[in-house]
């Protein structure tokens, strides 16, 4: 069975009805968005029965104008017999970004999602080494969070107007 | 029967807790080629648990970029993968292309793939050349360090700089191939095949270097992929994913090149996976360079590509198009797309989501260094210690990629 946008929504659908919650096509690219609360059925579903083995990548985004769910954590999953791939969101509430890891799934998950909590403070349950990666352990914020602005605001000779921003 | 007792009572048995020695290997260390640190337990030679921190030099890469224009990220992908930095540079080009719905004349993505493939090869030859050093053989990388500079003597008739090249543009490359970089290619073409050949017939059956290396860490194709390994180390272990073939970008189409695999995944093997593809990586430059299509250097994208500089001296236009490219005035479309190269070191993706300004609203690298290096413990284990410098000198683990 070749896999395409459709039949691995159709499968993802008739398998669990209430956990996906809403998908798009976006540059041919599928995205589906998924309850955070069931990411690990759906997911170990997706690699065992329909053979997205390969997980190339595990990151996080941050949106803060969308209250309730500000964190989205973004599987990028692929099948690599059938040459498909496609990507998988969970959306956490900010004050509360707890889901489960796919440690268990995928042993590459370890460190991407040690970077996803570096940055963006996501809390994987069930991660055997949940510390910060890259940034330093006495680090108190999680700086990928657009609340952190980049350069120092408290300086007046770089005016944001001069440089079109 | 009577149960065995020890000599010095029951509890010397029961504990099994051995002393280990612990090693600190870095993260200053000289065999360790970047800024690594691993914490050994050590049962005399043999390593019985690693503990890797990395970190050193990460420079906030995908922060910095979200204040960043467009043109202005493509200097930060140099300085992932500074062994490559000409394909991070145009698979950066191609994903902003891909989110602009630019399309490239054909002459651009051929040369794109010269550049690429010259890249490929002066990333392999330098990991390969120093898993020699690693082994104690010095000679052939000094031979294939001079051949790695004509390569970065190239890169410069093309972009200028060598090492962080910042390469092209978005949307082809800032002039054609200059006479120079002509002459050059031509001359390593013919001259570099007889010189690499001598440098793999110095190590490739060479008992001292095959007794140093067959089954030296190595992983099963199984856990390789459940750890998303990707490239050469990937395909040492026996698993055909290439990027170019699955997802051609680039016209990668056009050309018809082998993707060597290996069976045992350990450094022998991603040795002779990244020696066969130096191979494969020169017969795609001659069907590039001999194939090279007529047409312009440039995607017709005057949003985005700088317009030329006699021009924006005469025409009121192009002043007003090269101003706005500098200043970052430009807005992009927004949405949400992942593109991904088969780097160096396997696939490197871009996940870029913009919200329509003049930066990424949110860039991701996905660094193969990064994913495959946390293997490295499981590699190890039960090694000896100068396995595990070797281990990680055939892993091609580049601290720049590892820590963005």
């Amino acid at each position: 069975m070749a896999l395409t946008h459709d039949t691995v929504l159709e499968q993802l659908r008739s398998r669990f009805p209430e956990a996906i919650l809403h998908s798009e096509l976006s540059f041919d690219f599928l995205n589906v968005e998924i309850q955070p609360a069931q990411n690990l059925e759906v997911l170990r579903f997706l690699r065992d029965e329909l053979g997205f083995i390969y997980l190339t990548d595990l990151c996080a985004v941050h949106m803060p104008e969308q209250s309730g769910r500000e964190i989205g954590v973004v599987y990028h999953l692929h099948n690599l017999e059938e040459n498909y791939r496609f990507r998988v969101k969970a959306w956490l509430p900010e004050a509360e970004p707890v889901i489960a890891t796919a440690t268990t799934v995928w042993a590459g998950a370890n460190w991407m999602e040690r970077e996803t909590y570096d940055f963006f403070g996501v809390r994987f349950e069930g991660h055997p080494d949940l510390r910060r990666i890259l940034n330093v352990d006495h680090m108190e914020v999680f700086p990928l969070l657009k609340q952190f602005p980049l350069e120092d605001t408290t300086r007046e000779d770089k005016d944001d107007r001069f440089f079109g921003r | 029967m009577q149960e065995q007792q020890s000599i010095f009572g029951e509890d010397f048995l029961k504990t099994e807790e051995k002393q280990y020695n612990t090693l600190n290997l870095g993260p200053t260390h000289p065999a360790t080629h970047g800024v690594f640190q691993n914490v050994l337990q050590m049962d005399g030679e043999i390593i019985m648990s690693a503990e890797p921190t990395i970190g050193y030099i990460h420079r906030a890469f995908e922060k910095l970029a979200e204040r960043r224009p467009f043109y202005q990220v493509t200097p930060i992908t140099d300085r992932l993968n500074y062994c490559s930095a000409p394909i991070n540079n145009i698979g950066w080009h191609m994903t902003v292309e891909k989110l602009l719905q630019v399309q490239t004349p054909k002459k651009v993505d051929y040369m794109r793939v010269i550049i690429m493939e010259l890249a490929r090869i002066a990333d392999h030859l330098v990991c390969n050349a120093v898993l020699g050093v690693d082994t104690g053989a010095l000679t052939g990388f000094t031979y294939m360090f001079q051949e790695r500079e004509r390569i970065y003597d190239m890169y410069e008739e093309v972009a200028g700089a060598r090492l962080t090249t910042n390469i092209g543009r978005i949307g082809g490359f800032e002039r054609d191939f200059t006479p120079g970089f002509h002459k050059k290619l031509k001359d390593f073409l013919a001259t570099f095949p007889a010189r690499f050949e001598e440098f793999d017939s110095m190590l490739t059956r060479n008992r001292i270097f095959m007794d140093r290396v067959i089954n030296v860490g190595p992983i099963s194709a199984e856990r390789a992929i459940s750890y998303s390994f990707a490239g050469p180390n990937l395909r040492a272990a026996g698993v055909d994913y290439d990027v170019r073939v699955m997802n051609p970008y680039s016209s990668y189409q056009d050309f018809d090149f082998i993707v060597p695999v290996g069976t045992s995944g350990d450094t022998y093997d991603r040795f002779m996976v990244r020696q066969e593809e130096i191979r494969q990586s020169l017969k795609i430059i001659n069907a590039a360079y001999n194939n090279m299509p007529e047409g312009n250097h440039f995607a017709d994208c005057p949003e985005f590509y700088l317009p030329k500089k006699e021009d924006v001296y005469t025409s009121m236009e192009a002043l007003i198009w090269h101003f706005k490219i500098v200043m970052g005035e430009v807005d992009l479309p927004a949405g949400e797309v992942y593109h991904s190269v088969e780097g160096a070191n396997g696939e490197l993706g871009y996940y870029l989501i913009s919200d329509g300004g003049r930066t990424p609203y949110r860039l991701h690298f996905r660094r193969p260094c990064f994913i495959y290096y946390q293997a490295y413990p499981e590699m190890i284990k039960g090694q000896m210690l100068s396995d595990a410098v070797i281990t990680m000198s055939s892993m091609n683990v580049i601290a720049g990629e590892l820590d963005a």
